[in-house]
C-alpha cells in the first residue's frame, strides 16, 4: 500500500512538473535564438509572465463562435497534459503510466490536435480555415511517421508500455543500430512539425500566407489564448521528454528508488530539457522555413525514414524472441 | 448447453423475422394506414430479435432446426451459433436504431409505400442470412437481402442518378451472388451435399480452396466494399433514405463480412498462410484509397459512404492477420487480430449508423447534403452537432471512443508480426501496419473537414441558415448510438467477454479477461506485461484535468468575455463564401496524394486585364478503378452487342446457313471428342 501511494505521489509530481516547466523551455528556446541574432532577448521566465498577461485580460471572441470555441482550449490543454502525464520523465513506472500505451499516446495528441483544427474552423473565416488545413495536412505524414517509430522500439523491447520500454533501453548494451538511428531521426523530423517549429512552421510568425498553428488560433485571446499557448508549451516539453525516454534514457529513476534518486532523476530531465532546448535554437536560426508544399516531401522522408526503421526491425533476427 | 434447450432462442429469431416479414407483408398490400405500423413493427422484431441474440450469445449456446422445405435432397437449415448471434446483435441494433429513426419520419415527411414495406422486408432478409446453415437458404436470402436494398436505393427513381445507382448495384450483386454460387458448388464438391454441416467436414484441394477464396472476395468482399470492387457503394448509400443509408453502410456490409468469416474461417477447414494474402492486400488498399475518396468528396453522404470502404479494409486486414497468425500456430496473436475485426464490424455499425442517421438530420433540416450548401449548423442543429461530434472521434479512432479500441488493437496484432515463420508475411506485416497508420491519420482529416464544413463556420445557404433541428425520435436513435460508441470505448473489456468463446472457435484462443490487467477495465493484449490501455483512467484523467484547468482558470484569471467580430488579421470579410470550403480544405491532401492516385489536375483561366468574365479553376480526377474495372468492360460488352446485332438483320437464306454450319461445328466437336 505504500507503495501505492508513492507511485501516486510521484505520477503527481510528474503531472505538476511537466507543466511547470513548459513555459520555461519555451523561453530558453526564445532566448538561444535571440542571442543568436546578437539580441539581447526576452528574459527566459518571459512566457510566464505573457500566461499572466493574458490570463488578467478579457477574451474576445467572434460574434458567431460556438459552444465548441470556448471549450476547445480546455480539451485540448485535458489531452495534452495527460499525455505528457504519461511519458516517463524523471522516474519509469509511476502511478498510471499503464493507463495508456505509445499507441494510445498517438491516439491521445491526434485528439487534441483534431479538436485545435475545429476550433480554427468554428468562426468561419479564412484563416481558421487555412490552419486547419495545413495542420491535418501535415498530421496525415506525420502521425504515421510517428506511430511506426514508437512501433518500433515497442517491438525492440517487446512492449508497447512506454516506461517498460525506457527501462529496456536503460538496461540494453549501448550499440549503434541501424533502425533506431532512423528511427531517432524520423521521431526528431516529426517533433518540429508537430511543434510547429522552423523548418515547417515559424512559431515567431503572423505571416498570412506561411502560418500553421498561429493561423487556426488566431480568433483566440485573453484566457483562451493563455491555455492554448500553455498547451502548445507543454506539447514541446512531451515532444523533448519522448525522444530522451526513448533514446538518452539514462539517469531516469526506478519509480520506487526512493527521494533521492527521484531528485536526481529529476535534475538529469532538467538538464536534458535544457540540453534539447538550446538545440532546439540552435537549429532554428541556422535553418529557414520551406514552403507548405516542400513540407510533404520533407514529412514524406520522415515517413520513409520510419518505415524503414520498423521494415529492418521486422527482417532482422534482433526482435524475435 | 445442448441444442434443445437453445431452441427457444432460435425460435425468437425466426418469430423477428416473421414479425419483419409480416409487416413488410401488410405495408406492401395495404399501404396507406400500414405504412405507419412498419417502424413501430420494426423496433418490436429488433428488440426481439436483438434479445434473442444477445442471451444466445452471453448462454453460448447453439441451436439447430431442420424444415422440409428448399432443395429436395438436402432439405432447409438453421443454426443460430456464436457468429450469427454476434452479426446478429450487430444487425438489430442496428435496425432498432434505423426504425427509431424511423419513427420521427412519419411525423414530417409522410410515408412512402417505396420504402417502408422494403425496410421491414431488408431487415428479415438480413436476419435470415444469418441463421441460413445450407447454401440454399443462404443464397435465396443473400439474394433477398440484395434485392431489397435495391429496391430501396431506387425508391426516388425520378432522380436519374438514383436510377444509375440502382443500376450498378443491381448489376454488381448479380456477380456477386453468381461468384458465391461458385463457391458453394466448390465447398459441396461433386458429392454436392449443400448443407454446411457436410461442407465442414469435406476436405477441398489447393485448387478448389483458391476458387473459393477468389469467390468469396469477389461475392462477399463487393458486398462489403473491399477495393477494386466497392464502386456500387457510394452511388447506392447515398441513394437510399438516410435511415436506410445507415442500415445498408454500418449493417450490411457486416453481413458481407460475416459471409467471408463463415465461408473462410468456419467451412473451408483449417487455414494455410497464403489464405491471409488477398485479405491483408486488399485491405490496406481499401483502407487508404476510401479514405483518399472520402477525403476529397463533396457530398456528405457519398464521403460517408466512401469511409465505409476504409473501415471495411481495417476489418479485412484484422482477418487477413488471424488466418496468418491461426496457421502459423500463433493462437495468442490470432484472437487479438480476431478480436479487432470482430470489434471493429461492431464498432463501426454503431458509429456509422450514427453519423448516417445525423447526415439524414442535416439533409431533412436543409435540404441539403453538399458540403458546399451546408455550414455553421452547431448553432441551428446543437444536439445533432454534439452526438455527430461523437461519432466523428469514434471513427477518427480518437480515445476514448469505440474505435480506437478495435484501431489499438490491430496495431498489437501487427506487432506480433516478426514471429512469422513465412518472410513474406514478416515483409507484409510492417507495410500493413504502415498503411493503416496512414488510414487512420487521414480519417481525423476527412472528418475534421467534414464537421468543419457541416457544422462549423457561418452558414454557406439561405437553407442552412434557417435549418431545423432534428424531432425527438431522431435525436433518440442517435442518442442511443452515441451511448453505445461510449460505453464500447470505455467499456471494452464487456465487449471481449461477448466474443470470447468466438475468439476460442476460430483463433483457438481466449483474449486476457477482465480484471487480467491492473484494473478490472484494462484492456490486454497477448501479455499484461507487454500491452495495456485503460480506457476508463484516461477519461478519468481527462475528465480531472479538463476540470481543474477550467477551475483554476475561472478562479484565477480575468472572467469577462466581450462579443465581438471576428478578427480574421484585421480584415474580416462579411461573406460566407470567404470561408474555407471542403474542396479548399482539401486541397493541400489533393496536391500530396492526389496526383498519384487520381491523376488530378488543376487549370486556371485567368481572364486578361480589362476582361470582365470571372476567373475559372478547374479541377479534374480520374477515378482509374472505375475506367479501368467497370467503364472498360461495360464498354466491351456494349460495342460486342453492337456488332452481333448484325445478326438480327440477315436473310433468310443466311440464316439457314447459319444452323446449318453450327450443326456441322457441333457434329464435330462430338466427334472428336468422344
Amino acid at each position: 500500500m505504500g507503495n501505492t501511494l508513492i507511485l501516486l505521489v510521484g505520477q503527481g509530481i510528474q503531472m505538476f512538473l511537466v507543466i511547470l516547466v513548459a513555459p520555461a523551455v519555451t523561453g530558453i528556446v526564445r532566448r538561444v535564438k535571440a542571442r543568436f541574432m546578437r539580441r539581447r532577448g526576452s528574459p527566459i521566465a518571459q512566457p510566464y509572465r505573457d500566461l499572466l498577461k493574458l490570463l488578467r485580460k478579457e477574451a474576445v471572441v467572434a460574434g458567431n463562435a460556438s459552444w465548441l470555441f470556448r471549450a476547445a482550449p480546455y480539451a485540448i490543454l485535458a489531452f495534452t497534459w495527460v499525455a505528457a502525464a504519461l511519458v516517463p520523465t524523471f522516474a519509469s513506472g509511476l502511478m498510471f503510466n499503464w493507463a495508456a500505451d505509445a499507441v494510445a499516446l498517438v491516439a491521445l495528441l491526434g485528439a487534441a490536435r483534431a479538436i485545435l483544427a475545429l476550433a480554427g474552423m468554428d468562426v468561419g473565416t479564412s484563416f481558421g480555415g487555412i490552419g486547419a488545413s495545413r495542420e491535418m495536412m501535415i498530421a496525415t505524414l506525420a502521425e504515421p511517421a510517428m506511430l511506426l517509430v514508437l512501433l518500433t522500439m515497442a517491438l525492440t523491447a517487446h512492449t508497447t508500455r512506454l516506461p517498460e520500454i525506457a527501462d529496456y533501453f536503460i538496461g540494453a548494451p549501448i550499440t549503434v543500430r541501424v533502425s533506431l538511428a532512423l528511427a531517432l531521426a524520423a521521431l526528431t523530423m516529426v517533433a518540429l512539425a508537430e511543434n510547429a517549429r522552423i523548418p515547417v512552421d515559424n512559431p515567431a510568425t503572423h505571416l498570412e500566407l506561411t502560418m500553421v498553428h498561429e493561423a487556426m488560433v488566431l480568433e483566440y485571446s485573453g484566457r483562451h489564448l493563455a491555455v492554448i499557448e500553455l498547451a502548445a508549451q507543454l506539447k514541446l516539453v512531451l515532444y523533448i521528454s519522448l525522444i530522451a525516454s526513448l533514446f538518452l534514457p539514462f539517469g531516469m529513476a526506478p519509480a520506487t528508488a526512493g527521494v533521492v534518486a527521484w531528485i536526481a532523476g529529476a535534475a538529469t530531465y532538467l538538464a536534458k530539457l535544457v540540453f534539447a532546448a538550446v538545440l532546439l535554437g540552435v537549429w532554428e536560426v541556422s535553418i529557414a522555413k520551406m514552403r507548405i508544399f516542400r513540407v510533404s516531401e520533407f514529412l514524406g522522408g520522415a515517413f520513409v525514414f520510419a518505415f524503414l526503421a520498423i521494415l529492418l526491425a521486422f527482417l532482422t533476427g534482433e526482435v524475435t524472441r | 448447453m445442448s441444442p434443445e434447450m437453445a431452441t427457444p432462442l432460435l425460435a425468437a429469431i425466426i418469430g423477428a423475422i416473421a414479425i419483419y416479414g409480416l409487416a413488410a407483408l401488410l405495408a406492401g398490400a395495404i399501404g396507406g394506414r400500414a405504412l405507419a405500423l412498419v417502424y413501430p413493427t420494426a423496433i418490436a422484431g429488433a428488440a426481439l430479435a436483438a434479445g434473442g441474440d444477445l442471451a444466445a450469445l452471453v448462454g453460448q449456446s447453439d441451436a439447430m432446426l431442420q424444415l422440409p422445405m428448399g432443395l429436395p435432397a438436402t432439405g432447409l437449415h438453421l443454426r443460430l451459433d456464436g457468429l450469427s448471434a454476434f452479426f446478429g446483435l450487430i444487425v438489430n441494433v442496428g435496425v432498432l436504431a434505423a426504425a427509431i429513426y424511423g419513427l420521427g419520419l412519419d411525423r414530417e415527411h409522410g410515408l412512402n409505400p417505396r420504402v417502408e414495406p422494403f425496410f421491414a422486408l431488408f431487415a428479415a432478409a438480413m436476419n435470415l442470412v444469418l441463421i441460413a446453415a445450407d447454401a440454399f437458404s443462404f443464397l435465396f436470402s443473400w439474394e433477398l437481402m440484395s434485392l431489397a436494398s435495391w429496391a430501396l436505393v431506387v425508391a426516388r427513381h425520378d432522380d436519374a442518378d438514383n436510377r444509375h445507382a440502382g443500376h450498378v448495384y443491381l448489376v454488381m450483386a448479380a456477380m456477386g451472388t453468381t461468384a458465391l454460387l461458385f463457391v458453394f458448388g466448390g465447398l459441396a464438391g461433386i458429392a454436392g451435399n449443400y448443407s454446411f454441416a457436410a461442407m465442414r467436414e469435406a476436405h477441398p484441394s489447393v485448387t478448389v480452396v483458391a476458387l473459393v477464396l477468389t469467390g468469396t472476395i469477389v461475392g462477399a468482399g463487393s458486398k462489403a466494399g473491399l477495393v477494386p470492387l466497392h464502386a456500387w457503394l457510394p452511388l447506392a448509400h447515398p441513394a437510399a433514405p438516410s435511415h436506410v443509408s445507415a442500415l445498408m453502410s454500418g449493417v450490411m456490409t457486416k453481413v458481407a463480412i460475416y459471409g467471408m468469416i463463415r465461408i473462410v474461417f468456419d467451412l473451408l477447414g483449417a487455414p494455410s498462410w497464403w489464405w491471409s494474402l488477398p485479405f491483408l492486400l486488399l485491405g490496406a488498399a481499401s483502407a487508404v484509397m476510401g479514405l483518399l475518396y472520402a477525403v476529397l468528396d463533396r457530398d456528405l453522404k457519398r464521403m460517408l459512404a466512401y469511409s465505409t470502404v476504409e473501415n471495411v479494409g481495417i476489418i479485412s486486414v484484422g482477418l487477413g492477420l488471424a488466418l496468418a497468425f491461426k496457421s502459423s500456430g500463433l493462437d495468442a496473436a490470432a484472437a487479438v487480430a480476431t478480436s479487432a475485426a470482430l470489434l471493429h464490424s461492431l464498432n463501426h455499425s454503431w458509429f456509422k449508423s450514427l453519423l448516417f442517421l445525423g447526415a439524414g438530420a442535416v439533409l431533412h433540416g436543409t435540404g441539403r447534403r453538399d458540403f458546399d450548401g451546408l455550414g455553421g449548423l452547431i448553432h441551428r442543429l446543437p444536439v445533432t452537432a454534439a452526438l455527430w461530434l461523437v461519432g466523428v472521434m469514434s471513427i477518427a479512432a480518437l480515445p476514448p471512443f469505440n474505435g480506437f479500441v478495435s484501431e489499438w488493437l490491430l496495431f498489437q496484432a501487427v506487432l506480433a508480426g516478426p514471429q512469422f515463420p513465412y518472410p513474406i508475411l514478416r515483409f507484409l506485416s510492417p507495410a500493413v501496419g504502415a498503411m493503416l497508420a496512414l488510414a487512420a491519420a487521414l480519417a481525423a482529416a476527412c472528418f475534421v473537414r467534414a464537421y468543419g464544413t457541416v457544422f462549423l463556420g457561418r452558414p454557406r445557404s439561405p437553407a442552412a441558415a434557417v435549418a431545423r433541428e432534428a424531432n425527438r425520435p431522431q435525436l433518440a436513435a442517435m442518442g442511443l448510438l452515441a451511448v453505445l460508441c461510449l460505453f464500447g470505448g470505455l467499456f471494452s473489456v464487456f465487449t471481449i467477454a461477448l466474443i470470447q468463446p468466438l475468439l476460442v472457435q476460430y483463433a483457438g484462443m481466449p483474449m486476457a479477461s477482465a480484471g487480467a490487467g491492473p484494473t478490472f477495465f484494462s484492456l490486454v493484449a497477448i501479455s499484461a506485461a507487454r500491452s495495456t490501455y485503460d480506457a476508463p483512467i484516461i477519461a478519468l484523467f481527462l475528465i480531472v484535468s479538463g476540470t481543474v484547468t477550467t477551475m483554476a482558470v475561472h478562479r484565477l484569471a480575468a472572467r469577462r468575455t466581450r462579443r465581438s467580430a471576428a478578427w480574421d488579421c484585421g480584415f474580416p470579410d462579411a461573406s460566407p463564401a470567404t470561408q474555407y470550403t471542403a474542396s479548399s480544405f482539401a486541397q493541400p491532401l489533393r496536391r500530396v496524394y492526389g496526383t498519384a492516385m487520381f491523376g488530378s489536375s488543376e487549370r486556371v483561366d485567368m481572364p486578361e486585364p480589362g476582361d470582365l468574365r470571372p476567373a475559372r479553376l478547374d479541377v479534374r480526377f480520374v477515378d482509374y478503378v472505375w475506367q479501368g474495372l467497370h467503364a472498360a468492360p461495360a464498354g466491351m460488352v456494349l460495342s460486342l452487342s453492337e456488332w452481333l446485332n448484325r445478326l438480327q438483320f440477315l436473310s433468310i437464306r443466311r440464316y439457314l446457313m447459319l444452323m446449318f454450319s453450327a450443326l456441322i461445328v457441333l457434329l464435330l466437336i462430338a466427334a472428336v471428342w468422344f
